[in-house]
């Protein structure tokens, strides 16, 4: 840390600013903008420069990186065009609450609204998917702005924010003073972490008194690095617990209080005991369309308890008995304190009536495949995939079925494991994704799981893998399908395929090999097996892109569809007997 | 139900937009909007009228007290407080429709601040409901009417600073 006083120009303070803050790598990308910090970068060893190929590449690493790190991820990229590629990956960290700082060029000040070359409204642009932005106009400013932006991303709600400077305020000939400032306040931003007494005594008295109870957490638990306090909290009431596609992994899925994801794609268990419960206790979740179903059907008989470090989150969607405002790690914490205080213990009889119940939603094995087909099935592949890492790999997904797979059938037992773009949903993210975690992790086995459509939209960070030698393991589940598409036209729309079929693929092991990697194809389901050890021994060293030609015709199940309650799902033993 | 919401907020470019941002992003009604600095130079106040089921202003409020811009809210209508709103009224008025125009204004306890042969202008000051029960009284053909949009502010001891 430097405390004294030096006199630097902007681009350095930036620079500076950044080895100050404890940063350690960013993600992005030059441009005329954006050349004097360049510069300053060059003159320096401090703070590492990973270069992208498409700026969205950038925002996504970054964002991999925040996830399976907690630290903020940062990018810096040019203005105008750079700013644009930008706007997916922010928009995708916004809606998932990740930590990011995006430092934008702009054109000079005095350029600004002359409709200059490369100018973009760069504010305008992201302000309704930042969680706060800022334009940096004097020299002076540019510590104490990242500083703030720094600040707001990481504390509270989480979330990416924007910081635009323009290219004169980098200037090599201005200097001013830089001290690194230590603390900031924000008069008009006080997160609250603590929750509410009185609140957090109503919730104890009403978990206590539940007899069909369910735990309902998602990514705010990852978020707060709060999977012990939760833990400790299902273990020691012994009630069933669910996490959405946000929270898998801060509750370990081989323990038998878990009952799978809920949702949309969750397991018959978890959407059938979140029907009949009395108690719901919702832990950094935010009631998502995705997860609730049609909402005149969600959870009709329960009292619902929600913990929500954001007050906005809480009564959004679903309006619930017990609002407890504050971060998950502290709020659990009293809860697990003021239950053991309690003479009062959980009913156990109750209990082992409706673990039972449970217990025969397990029968119907929601997630069974055909295990004899002579094509390879996508869950198999995630199934070997699992084994073969032994279930502690890093896992980014991109977005579509093989996504879907991969939240059922990779069970992950530690949060930040599983890296995925769950409320954007946006396609695209999972290679750049890995490169931020393996980058972050350089020795720890990362996969990423991907479909022949998503792969498409960033296969060129193939090449920053290279020149970063990033070896990733790409699991391309190619049926030739934009599958999740196909899926919904086949179920919706009379199997009217229009426009899902992907025809004209490249040869994927040829474009490994071309941008310098291994490249596999595997078509037979008796080499998968052999493929994954391959990948992760043989060419542990290497990036390594696998493609397996998968069933076509494969669906993900239990699906509820649009409309429809948690007790309306189809499953793949019957497609779609109603189980009201 | 008819809401007005007080708000202070960083005098800096751009908070305006990210409250009308807000409104259009997430699809809430704005019937009306006012902001203009304060006598503390770093804030600006605004007042603004919107419309919503309780859960709908609930979630206004929420989301405008999440922007970082933001740094205090009250919903006046939750309490005591009166609300003011300047209008402005030109009408095309020849004859006897003069004396009626006057009468009028008076009457609601306004004041004819422009005066040609053909036109009258009317200022008048008080609650948005005032303002429109002026609007329909009046019979003169009105050529432009501006309306300043409600400033509120709470009766009593309670006030909304920092
Ligand atoms: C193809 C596809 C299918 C999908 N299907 C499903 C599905 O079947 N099931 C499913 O669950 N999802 C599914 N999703 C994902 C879904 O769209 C949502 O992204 C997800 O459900 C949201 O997860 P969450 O509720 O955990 O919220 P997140 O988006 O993770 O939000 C976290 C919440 O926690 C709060 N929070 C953050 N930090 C803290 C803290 N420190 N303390 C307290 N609170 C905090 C936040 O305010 C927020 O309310 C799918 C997505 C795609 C793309
Ligand atoms: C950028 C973007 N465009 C479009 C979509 C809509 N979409 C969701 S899944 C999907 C198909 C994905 O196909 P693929 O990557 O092959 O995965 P599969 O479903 O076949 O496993 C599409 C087009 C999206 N999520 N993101
Ligand atoms: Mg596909």
């Amino acid at each position: 840390m430097s405390d004294s006083i030096v006199k630097l120009n902007g681009g350095e303070i930036l620079v500076r600013f950044l080895h100050d803050e404890g940063v350690e790598c960013i993600f992005g990308y030059p441009g005329g903008a954006v050349l004097h910090i360049y510069d300053a970068i060059y003159k320096q060893d401090k703070v590492k420069h990973i270069l992208v190929r498409h700026e969205q590449g950038a925002t996504h690493a970054a964002d991999g990186y925040a996830r399976a790190t907690g630290k903020p991820g940062v990018v810096l990229v040019t203005s105008g065009p750079g700013a644009t590629n930008a706007v997916t990956g922010i928009a995708t960290a916004h809606l998932d609450s990740i930590p990011m700082v995006v430092i934008t060029g702009q054109v000079a000040t005095q350029f600004i609204g002359s409709d200059a070359f490369q100018e973009v409204d760069s504010v305008g642009i992201t302000r309704p998917c930042v969680k706060h932005n800022f334009l940096v106009k004097r020299v002076e400013d540019i510590a104490v702005t990242l500083k703030k932006a720094f600040y707001v991303a990481t504390t509270g709600r989480p979330g990416p924010v924007v910081v635009d400077i323009p290219k004169d305020i980098t200037a090599p000939n201005v200097k001013v003073d830089y001290k690194y400032p230590e603390t900031i306040n924000i008069r008009s931003y006080n997160p609250v972490v603590k929750g509410h007494p009185k609140q957090i005594k109503q919730a104890v008295d009403i978990i206590l008194s539940a007899r069909q109870p369910m735990i309902y957490t998602g990514g705010g638990v990852v978020l707060s690095g709060a999977a012990d306090e939760v833990t400790e909290l299902a273990r020691y009431l012994g009630y069933p617990i669910t996490n959405t596609l946000m929270g898998l992994g801060a509750y370990p899925a081989t323990d038998p209080l878990f009952v799978g994801m809920l949702g949309m794609h969750g397991t018959f268990e978890a959407n059938m005991a979140m029907h009949q419960s009395d108690v719901l206790i919702a832990i950094g979740v935010r009631f998502d369309d995705r997860v609730t179903g049609d909402i005149e059907k969600f959870c009709p008989d329960a009292k619902i308890i929600h913990v929500d470090i954001d007050p906005s989150s809480i009564s959004k969607n679903v309006r619930v008995d017990v609002p407890i405002v504050g971060d998950v790690k502290r709020v659990v914490r009293d809860i697990n304190a003021l239950l053991k205080e309690k003479s009062t213990k959980p009913d156990k009889e109750a209990l082992a009536q409706w673990w039972g119940r449970i217990k025969g939603w397990q029968k119907e094995n929601c997630l069974q495949y055909d295990r004899q087909c002579e094509l390879i099935k996508p869950q198999y592949v995630i199934e070997k995939l699992y084994e073969v890492t032994k279930g502690d790999a890093f896992v980014t997904s991109d977005v579509g079925q093989h996504q879907m797979f991969a939240a059922q059938f990779y069970k992950f037992d530690k949060p930040r494991r599983w890296i995925n773009s769950g409320g954007l949903g946006t396609m695209g993210f999972g290679l750049p994704a890995a490169v931020g975690v393996q980058l972050a992790y350089p020795d720890a086995p990362v996969a990423c799981i991907t479909g022949e459509a998503s792969i498409q939209m960033c296969i060129q960070e193939l090449s920053t893998c290279l020149q970063y030698s990033l070896p990733i393991k790409v699991v391309n589940l190619n049926n030739r399908y934009m599958g999740m598409v196909r899926q919904w036209q086949e179920f919706i729309y009379e199997s009217r395929y229009s426009h899902s079929y992907m025809d004209a693929l490249p040869d994927f092991v040829k474009l490994a090999e071309a941008y310098g990697h291994v490249g596999l194809k595997i078509t037979d389901p008796k080499d998968v097996d052999d493929a994954l050890n391959e990948a992760f021994g043989k060419y542990s060293d290497r990036l390594v892109f696998l493609d397996f030609e998968t069933d076509q015709s494969e669906n993900v199940y239990p699906m509820i569809k649009t409309g429809q309650g948690h007790h309306e799902m189809y499953l793949a033993s019957e497609r779609g007997r109603g189980l009201a | 139900m008819r809401h007005i919401i007080s708000i202070l907020l960083e005098n800096e470019a751009g908070a305006l937009s990210r409250v009308a941002g807000l409104f259009s992003a997430r699809g809430y009604n704005i019937e009306s909007l006012s902001v203009a600095p304060t006598e503390d130079p770093t804030l600006s106040r605004m007042t603004m009228v919107t419309r919503g089921s309780e859960e709908i202003i609930e979630q206004i409020t929420k989301q405008l007290n999440k922007l970082v811009d933001v740094v205090k809210l009250l919903d006046l209508t939750e309490g005591d407080h009166i609300e003011r709103e300047m209008m402005m009224v030109k009408t095309r008025v020849t004859g006897e429709g003069r004396e009626e125009i006057k009468r009028l204004t008076d009457i609601f306890r306004g004041r004819i601040i422009d005066v040609t042969e053909t036109t009258y202008t009317i200022e008048l000051t008080g609650s948005a409901d005032k303002l429109d029960a002026f609007i329909m009284a009046i019979k003169a053909p009105i050529l432009e009417t501006v309306r300043s949009g409600a400033a509120g502010i709470s009766r009593g001891e309670k006030s909304l600073h920092v």
